[in-house]
């Protein structure tokens, strides 16, 4: 589904990911870790488009298609979908009417009528229960005034009603509580098919007894320096990241 | 930011919607400012002999009154001589039904999404056309009459109601208030002329419809609004113009007076023609409005989007004169291309308990400049006196400007005056957002837009909220900061 090859990219002239393999099937579930600004969000930014990021190197294959040479809203009408570390507000904007614009350009896409209004709030009903989302959050401005953890939880539910191919989730656990915690993980579960993959980027292996990945990658200074499977996660609970940076420090020529 | 670049080339691109131009033979006065020009048009339009000195004595003041030098943009030289004070369609200078009226003016106003014809008029709405110097239809007359509502041209107004006229005239926006008040006062062609009897709830909403064709002209146009003790009227202007490569002026005056425990709220959604990327052309939209609250427990709210004109200059304010009346100002102010928008309010205190709230919501983007000026003013005896100012501006790109006067004059030390003003930037993170969830750039904006101005727009009645949004989006098709 994502085949990543070699991936360079710089922000301002400053060289952030440097060389990233990765390639993701559908049905799998990869987490990354790796300490903080080691360049995992960057990767997730890259992967959707942000601007600010330059990509110097390397190619991005989703699908079939080239990644890289779409714009990032047909990134993500071509299912490609990312709950931000830090989601943003947009005052005086429907959460609602917001997420009926979203659903509608993704279908528009692939050329689908809009939603009916019927048609879509059953949906909305539907997912609500699935991943039990707050219906009081639907009617508020996007993002407006949410705790933390509201907003991780809003990003989360946007990706269930947009049943998007590929997920990235930067970091949605931090700021949930326990009880959110495990709700989000069930729903994220319950999204889990063979015809989708997601990528978790996650500092806490906690996430991951919910959300069992079948790899297991380390990000460290734009590279992924290891990748192995769940263990791999608790090995790095355990012991931290300084015994594979002292690796790394070894292979890693001067300059 | 190239992609940044690209959408800001675009949008200064924009086309104006409305920028056609209706052919029809017109009856249009010889250009030039003088006693003359004045008595042609006062005889035009069949006026009492006190209404003609009122006019010469406005053009004694325009003459002694010199231009203002506060405004915070280069107030352009406007040759008064060179523009012509008066145009009419020939043939009809009254039309007396529908049919007599030019078809080629009825298909202008429905191009323009004002059906006038009977059988496709705008449900809920009772519209007053004016064209150039005047007014061509006024739609719902007949229903309106039955409640004791008069709702006409202006001209109209001074032959039937002229006692109603002559009271009112000039008692809000006397006529030495500023140099354009003066010249609007002694060239004034059409406008609306509204009178809503005691304890009458208007059950539509009444508007006027103003449009700008004759080349060369200027339109002068004059409103006047009473709400007698406990009515209620909901009233709103829109305007448009054809594009032009030279400099129209429009320099209106609006006068409103709510009586005790009456309530007017009163919107525009402004969409003259804004002139071209740069900076050619366009309207000078120089208007002076004011209502007061002249009874006790009355309301006076203006709400405003305004979207269009090169230059926007106006300040529609209240006089909260009667004890407990409350006095609301509303505005979203887009600039872009090279508009240049001076505008906000004044709210006088006089009575007490009165309350004022002013929420202004300034959009810039492109070269636009946008202007927010307001003055609060507590008098000695407007005991427990309250306002609220809200003060927002709203930039996209880095090539506009905002700037904000509010000035606070208070002479009681009961009054309770805040203000809170913030100033952001469309955030590219924002943008990024939506891009993300499937939504491209020219949407995104344009729902942030809208989510920013909602406050305000709410304010507007429903039909014309949808109006608004729309041209809200036009206006700022696309643009990212
Ligand atoms: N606009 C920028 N200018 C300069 N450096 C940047 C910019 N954006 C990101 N960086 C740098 O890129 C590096 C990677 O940042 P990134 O956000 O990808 O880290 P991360 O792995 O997600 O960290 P965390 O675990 O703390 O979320 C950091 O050193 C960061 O400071
Ligand atoms: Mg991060």
């Amino acid at each position: 589904m994502l085949n990543i090859k070699n991936l360079h990219a710089a922000v301002e002239g400053n060289a952030i990911l440097k060389g990233i393999n990765l390639n993701v099937k559908a049905g799998e579930v990869h987490a990354i870790m790796g300490p903080n600004g080691s360049g995992k969000s960057s990767l997730a930014s890259v992967l959707a488009g942000r601007e600010a990021y330059e990509v110097t190197e390397g190619s991005v294959d989703f699908d079939g298609k080239d990644l890289l040479d779409m714009s990032p809203e047909v990134r993500a009408r071509e299912g490609l979908f990312l709950a931000f570390q830090y989601p943003v507000e947009i005052p005086g904007v429907s959460n609602i009417n917001f997420l009926k614009t979203a659903v509608n350009e993704v279908r528009a896409y692939h050329g689908q009528p809009p939603m009916q209004a019927k048609a879509f709030l059953d949906m909305l009903k539907s997912k609500q229960k699935l991943m039990e989302f707050d219906a009081n959050l639907m009617n508020r401005s996007l993002n407006e005034g949410f705790s933390g953890g509201e907003k991780k939880r809003n990003d989360i539910f946007q990706m269930a009603m947009l049943e998007p191919k590929l997920a990235i989730m930067d970091e949605t656990d931090s700021g949930l509580d326990i009880d959110a915690l495990r709700i989000v993980s069930a729903g994220v579960n319950k999204l889990r098919g063979k015809d989708n993959a997601f990528i978790i980027i996650t500092h806490y292996q906690r996430l991951l007894e919910y959300i069992v990945p079948d790899f297991v990658h380390v990000l460290y200074n734009g590279r992924i320096v290891k990748s192995g499977t769940k263990e791999l996660a608790l090995e790095l609970e355990e012991k931290g990241y300084d015994w594979l940076k002292e690796d790394i420090r070894l292979e890693e020529p001067v300059q | 930011m190239s992609a940044e670049q690209d959408i800001l080339q675009e949008l200064a691109g924009r086309d104006y919607e409305f920028g056609f131009e209706t052919q029809i033979e017109m009856d249009i006065a010889p250009p030039g400012l003088n006693e003359d020009i004045i008595r042609f048009i006062s005889a035009k339009k069949q006026e009492p002999e006190w209404l003609l000195e009122w006019r010469l004595k406005g053009f004694q003041l325009f003459q002694k009154l010199s231009m203002p030098t506060w405004q915070n943009f280069k107030l352009p030289e406007v040759d008064f001589q060179g523009v012509s004070y008066y145009a009419a369609p020939k043939n009809q200078v009254k039309y007396n039904s529908l049919d007599e009226v030019d078809p080629e003016l009825l298909a202008t106003f429905a191009k323009l999404g004002i059906p006038l014809e009977e059988q496709k008029m705008l449900s809920g709405v009772a519209v007053d056309a004016v064209f150039d110097s005047i007014s061509v239809a006024t739609t719902f007359k007949a229903q309106l009459h039955e409640l004791g509502i008069i709702f006409c041209s202006f001209g109209e107004a001074v032959q039937e109601h002229p006692e109603l006229v002559k009271k009112y005239l000039g008692s809000v926006v006397p006529q030495a208030d500023n140099i354009y008040a003066a010249l609007n006062s002694a060239v004034f062609s059409d406008g609306s002329f509204v009178y809503i009897p005691k304890g009458v709830r208007c059950p539509m909403e009444l508007s006027t419809y103003f449009r700008i064709n004759a080349k060369n002209t200027g339109q002068f146009e004059r409103t006047l609004i009473i709400a007698d003790e406990g009515s209620y009227v909901s009233y709103l202007e829109g305007c448009t113009a054809p594009m032009r490569d030279e400099n129209q002026l429009h320099a209106a005056v609006v006068e409103l007076i709510a009586l005790d425990d009456s309530e007017i709220k009163y919107s525009t959604v402004q969409n003259w023609y804004p002139g071209d990327a740069d900076g050619k052309g366009g309207i000078y939209n120089f208007v002076t409005k004011r209502g007061i609250c002249k009874g006790k427990n009355s309301k006076i709210s203006w709400t405003q989007v305004e979207t269009g004109s090169a230059i926007t200059w106006k300040y529609p304010g209240v006089i909260l004169q009667g004890d407990n009346s409350i006095g609301e100002f509303y505005s979203v102010a887009v600039t872009s291309k090279r508009q240049v928008a001076d505008t906000g309010t004044k709210m006088v205190h006089i009575g007490k308990n009165t309350k004022s709230r002013i929420i202004s919501k300034g959009i810039s983007a492109i070269h636009g400049q946008n202007t927010y000026r307001g003055l609060v003013k507590v008098g000695p005896n407007a005991t427990n006196a309250r306002n609220f100012t809200q003060c927002d501006s709203l930039l996209i790109g880095d090539r506009c400007g905002a700037h904000t006067f509010p000035y606070i004059e208070s002479k009681n030390n009961t009054a309770m005056v805040e203000h809170e003003a913030t100033t952001s930037k469309i955030g590219e993170d924002q943008v990024f957002y939506l891009n993300q969830r499937g939504i491209d750039n020219e949407q995104a904006v344009n729902m942030i837009v809208n989510g920013y101005a909602k406050e305000v727009l709410n304010q507007l009645p429903m039909e014309f909220a949808v109006e608004a949004q729309k041209l809200l989006s036009i206006t700022l098709e696309g643009s990212v900061g």
